[in-house]
């Protein structure tokens, strides 16, 4: 099993999946049968594939795992991939939620969907590279072939305003890349190399670094998305299907976090030391100001997308803290909103399935005929508020506790959090499920079907079990994050005898 | 046996929620209740062999919780004195609590729904009251929270309970916000959130008083200002949770759930957890004179504001709600004047005493087909006689019926009154005010309890022959508690006193509670001037007579004096207007911000500069250009990867020159 490629393996198995596909003949209900079962055959498929990478995977090893690398003729370019205890458990959170997705699209995509399938299925391929390349050129080409397919989903599949969300989305995310492309560019003219591992022991100089560290952050802080430019990601949520919404919101957010680890730290630590404060504050305003924002809208999903903002806020600033804790309880926070978003996006997929809209105004009492969804919602309300007991505490604990070391102003602003986002959560529950039934068209609502449990309990679960028992994820993260904070001490160090080698010479 | 006393109840919980349904209400009753009655029993045991039999304070392991960095907490059972005190409070309640409900309930078609919720507030408060470290209490805490918000909007379809439900929790929420602040600074200062180790590095950092600790918000604080600042920060969480002036407006809201509710909730266990916070830390609040101070100010002015505004209210659960905020202040008090250990004695007698009123009341809402307006009421004393007994002996022991210097007196008697004498010992600079705002409240208390008791059940009925010919006495399933409430009330006082704070205080206390070398509240307070003693009994006597002129001798009273003083009389009765200010000055400020950051903020600076100009022009050109909606993104696919195949390009290129 050891020299089994397993990463590509999983990270290409969905491919297989495409071109099964590809045979079905598209006619008739049967064949929309069969590309749903074999869509759903091969994620369930690379899920449990992926698990034996969980499995392999050594908590105590802070270097890279299960490493591929394969030169690309003699050009300081490979097809190198490998996992760490940062980007290991993003490899399962993707192919955990694909399954889900795949069961959610059931009956809500009635059109085209073969093409839907294969969109989702090379999406997941992309994702999953995303977060296991270990060359700056596969990882740029996964990193921006994701929003291809993303692109297309909503565009395609999408609501009334679909154009109007799929432009936004792509220009936003187009500056970014643009220059992003230019940084690698000019990262490879100085290092002669595009590998990862070599890159991060490599030291830039200080001035170039921060140059490279802003293109970076243009690309990564569209993706997370960071204030002010979040504004992309309620119009894409709004029209997006439900699919679509959770993995926007459970692994496409995470990849602007996961950039912040993998590049702008570890490669660029002195920028990234000196725009400490700018991404502290970015963070900070966000948190306030997207939960204002979302205590006054009109729409479920919206409201969601806003509160996925504020709790981005809290993953950037956590990373930034630097230190064990913020940076372990941002990658937690991820990985817990991973689950919390997109399982409130399923809730929503529910309900708009039933009625098509998502008009807060338009539900009210639906606890009455719909009470296990009521408990689900309540659950992951509560999540989304940051309860203790649930995975949402944990993350938004450790993150306002690694800021608070470095600055306590911002930690002051950021923890109001807690108190706007109990409002606006709770508020929306009040006006969705509470209150008596008396609009007509609620009545005859169903509670959640057979499909919809599948899809949405196993995710309540975890939600709770890594609230309560955060152990095992911690434990993935925990040595990598050390060998992170020790190189980030040890070029701060490297820098005080810089200067302070200066000052002698000086005097 | 630990296990038992904190896990059966969160068994019963999963029982009846998750398979309510299956079960049957019937079923589920008995399975919550049944294992409440078991817990409660241990906790008895427990509290025989830990606080009375003198066993070792220790920790049981649970289960690991957070580890990251310098942070490692986990999930545990603390077991000391103060912990066993806790568990028979909020044990017993919850047990007699539960057996009442099956009563008091049995026309709800949700009772599974309800027995779930209560049991697991149950298990959330004893994980506050057993963990051995600030996060799992913070658990606990917010557990207690979300519970307290779901029995509270328990009858989901009235709008009022909705609203007070949500409101409890965000409230809640801006004291959970000082809590968490608290936390952190503890964590940077101590670098540990486990108990045991910050209760003996405190000490030290405390001696070393003018060393630097960390900044704050851009101050460098010395280890004592930075103390200070912990105590004022975890105060505040306790002041939402105790309902303390200014976090107090959602208490009188929550009256809006099932009164066994607000029996076990907001009267005896809950609503108590902010004083059993500052207790437990009271290693750290030693350190601090200044927090202390700020504390019995402000248990001062809860105690004397919340008895003003329960002199007029009509409904006989929002009286008893100020009452319950009043005796809390009183506790504050007894923590700002160092005398922990006396504001533990009261939350254990006030858990008697107030559960018995609201239980009691309760059972006078039963009895008058659901009215809660005590102008409805009145002459009920002879159509309910146990329930008014039992209403009596609620009374005696809340007013604190007693003779001074004496070991004759109900609970309340003991307890009160050692909270009195030790604000006014207290070496405080507050000390005389406090006495004061004390003693005022205790007239007022006297007054608004003996209103309660006269309005309900004495004087000709106000209510309609309908219900009056409905009133019934309650069944026995809902007046044992009330019995075995009531036998607390009278003799828990008199049973615990040496023990809390009499002459076995520290064969009783095992170190559980701290207190600093120059502390000598506990020898002070039995110093004290005759004239003080007797002070809160003649504030007893003072409010009686008042209340019986008004309403017993010239029941016209009230209504003139009303009249003659209405700006007063509508201050009082609107609570001093605090929700309208808050609705002034935050809910409304908030939602006109986040409209205006939404439709200007994002719509017309970040978007209207950003992407919609530019995206509005691209649409219309590519609606001209293409027909098909869909067949663009096709293309800038195909330009994105076209862009990556150049990169590469250019890339070997690069690299191979």
């Amino acid at each position: 099993m050891t020299d089994w490629p397993i990463l590509s393996t999983v990270t290409f198995l969905p491919l297989v999946g495409v071109v099964l596909i590809l045979l079905i003949r598209d006619e008739g209900a049967a064949a929309g049968r069969n590309i749903r079962n074999v869509a759903l055959l091969t994620t369930v498929f690379t899920f449990v594939l992926s698990l034996f990478i969980w499995a392999g995977f050594d908590n105590s090893n802070p270097g890279f795992q299960m490493v591929e690398k394969v030169e690309w003729l003699d050009s300081g370019i490979s097809y190198h991939m490998g996992v760490d205890g940062i980007s290991m458990l993003f490899v399962i959170l993707t192919t955990f939620l694909m399954p889900i997705c795949i069961l959610a699209s059931w009956k809500a995509i009635e059109k085209r969907v073969k093409e839907y399938m294969i969109a989702f299925l090379i999406l997941e391929t992309l994702m999953i590279g995303v977060f296991c390349a270990l060359d700056l050129v596969l990882f740029y080409v996964f990193f921006e072939a994701v929003l291809i397919p993303m692109f297309i989903i909503i565009g395609v599949w999408g609501g009334k305003r679909r154009v109007y969300a799929s432009f936004k989305f792509f220009l936003y995310t187009l500056l970014g890349s643009v220059l992003m492309m230019l940084a690698i560019m000019a990262m490879f003219w100085q290092a002669g190399t595009t590998d990862i591992p070599t890159l991060m022991e490599y030291d830039f100089p200080v001035g170039m670094q921060q140059w490279l560290w802003l293109a970076f952050f243009a690309s990564f802080a569209v993706k997370m998305p960071m204030w002010p430019v979040h504004t992309w990601l309620p119009d894409a949520h709004v029209e997006a299907p439900t699919a679509g919404s959770v993995i926007l919101a459970a692994v496409l957010l995470k990849m602007g976090g996961y950039g912040f680890l993998r590049f702008s730290l570890p490669m660029f630590t002195d920028a990234s030391i000196y725009f400490q404060p700018f991404v502290f504050w970015l963070s900070a305003i966000a948190i306030v100001y997207t939960s204002l924002v979302a205590l006054m809208q009109e729409d479920i999903k919206k409201l969601i997308a806003y509160s996925s903002v504020a709790h981005m806020g809290y993953v950037t600033m956590g990373i930034f803290a630097m230190n064990p804790e913020g940076i372990q309880g941002g990658i937690f926070q991820m990985l817990s909103h991973g689950l919390v978003s997109g399982a409130l996006f399923l809730c929503v997929g529910v309900v708009y399935d039933r009625m098509h809209t998502r008009e807060i105004s338009a539900y009210g009492g639906l606890v009455n005929n719909m009470p296990k969804y009521a408990v689900v919602f309540l659950i992951l309300t509560m999540a989304n508020v940051g309860l203790p007991g649930t995975s949402g505490f944990v993350g938004e604990f450790l993150t306002l506790l690694g800021v608070f070391q470095v600055n306590t102003l911002v930690a002051l602003v950021a923890t109001t959090g807690v108190i706007l986002s109990a409002a606006y959560a709770l508020w929306l529950y009040r006006r969705v499920i509470y209150g008596a039934l008396t609009k007509e068209s609620l009545k005859s609502l169903l509670d959640l079907s057979g499909r919809e449990k599948a899809i949405i309990y196993p995710l309540v679960a975890l939600v709770i079990l890594f609230g309560v028992y955060p152990a095992p994820l911690l434990d993935v993260t925990a040595a990598s994050v050390d060998a992170l904070i020790n190189n980030i001490n040890q070029s701060i160090e490297a820098a005080a005898v810089a200067s302070d080698g200066l000052q002698a010479a000086a005097q | 046996m630990y296990h038992a006393i904190v896990f059966l109840p969160l068994l019963g919980f999963l029982i009846a929620g998750l398979g309510g349904r299956a079960i049957g209400a019937k079923a589920s009753e008995y399975v919550t209740s049944g294992f409440l009655v078991i817990s409660a029993l241990l906790s008895w045991v427990a509290f025989v062999q830990v606080g009375l039999g003198g066993a070792e304070p220790f920790t049981v392991p649970v289960l690991r919780f957070i580890q990251s960095g310098s942070l490692d907490v986990a999930w545990a059972l603390r077991i000391d004195t103060l912990t066993v005190v806790m568990l028979i409070v909020v044990n017993t309640v919850s047990a007699l609590v539960h057996i009442y409900s099956i009563g008091y309930m049995h026309h709800d078609p949700h009772r599974p729904r309800f027995f779930a919720y209560l049991s697991l507030f149950t298990f959330a408060m004893l994980m506050l009251v057993t963990s051995d470290n600030l996060i799992q209490m913070f658990f606990g805490w917010e557990g207690v929270g979300l519970a307290s918000y779901l029995l509270i909007g328990f009858w989901y379809k009235k709008p009022s309970a909705n609203a007070a439900a949500m409101k409890a929790f965000v409230v809640n929420r801006v004291g959970d916000f000082g809590f968490l602040i608290g936390i952190f600074s503890l964590f940077a200062l101590v670098g540990s959130a486990n108990f045991d180790t910050i209760f003996v590095s405190i000490e030290a950092i405390a001696q070393n008083g003018d060393a630097e600790a960390f900044s704050f918000l851009g101050w460098s604080l010395t280890n004592s200002s930075a103390i200070t600042m912990i105590c004022l920060f975890l105060f505040m969480g306790a002041m939402g949770k105790s309902a303390q002036v200014p976090l107090h407006t959602w208490l009188p809201d929550a009256m809006e759930g099932p009164t066994p509710v607000s029996a076990l909730i907001h009267a005896a266990t809950m609503v108590t957890a902010g004083v059993f916070l500052a207790a437990r830390m009271s290693p750290v609040f030693e350190f601090s004179q200044t927090a202390l101070i700020f504390v019995m100010l402000i248990g001062a002015i809860t105690a004397f504001f919340a008895a003003t505004v329960g002199l007029v209210q009509n409904d006989i659960k929002r009286v008893i709600a100020y009452s319950t905020c009043s005796q809390l202040g009183y506790m504050f008090v007894a923590i700002g004047s160092g005398f922990y250990a006396a504001a533990i004695f009261h939350l254990f007698t006030h858990a008697f005493f107030k559960a018995l009123l609201f239980l009691g009341s309760g059972s006078v809402i039963h009895a008058v087909s659901d009215e809660q307006d005590m102008r409805k009421m009145g002459g009920l004393k002879n159509l309910i006689p146990r329930t008014y007994w039992m209403m009596i002996i609620g009374t005696i022991a809340l007013t604190g019926v007693g003779i001074p210097a004496t070991m004759i007196g109900t609970a309340g008697f003991f307890s009160k009154d050692a909270i009195v004498e030790g604000a006014f010992a207290a070496h405080s600079p507050l000390a005389g005010f406090a006495f004061t705002m004390l003693v005022i409240a205790a007239v007022f208390t006297s007054f608004y309890s003996w209103r309660l008791i006269f309005m309900t059940f004495h004087g000709t009925p106000r209510a309609t022959a309908d219900v009056m010919h409905h009133v019934h006495e309650s069944p026995p399933v809902m007046l044992v508690p009330l019995y075995i409430l009531a036998v607390g009330a009278l003799f828990a006082g008199v049973v615990f006193y040496d023990s809390f704070v009499g002459y076995s205080y520290d064969a009783f206390w095992q170190g559980a509670i701290f207190m600093a070398e120059d502390n000598h509240i506990l020898h002070d307070f039995h110093e004290v001037p005759f004239w003080v003693k007797a002070s809160p009994f003649a504030a007893m006597i003072i409010g009686f007579l008042t209340a019986y002129e008004f309403y017993i001798r010239s029941p016209e009273r009230p209504a003139r004096l009303a009249a003659q003083h209405r700006g007063l009389y509508q201050f009082l009765l609107n609570k001093w207007y605090f929700d309208e200010l808050y609705d002034f000055l935050f809910v409304r400020p908030a939602m006109r911000l986040g409209r205006f950051l939404w439709k200007t903020g994002d719509g017309k600076v970040i978007d209207g500069m950003g992407p919609d100009g530019i995206s509005a022009r691209v649409v219309d050109v590519t609606n001209r250009v293409v027909k098909l909606q869909t067949g663009y993104l096709y293309h800038y696919a195909f330009a994105m990867l076209i862009g990556v195949a150049a990169l590469v390009t250019w890339m070997m290129l690069g690299g191979s020159n």
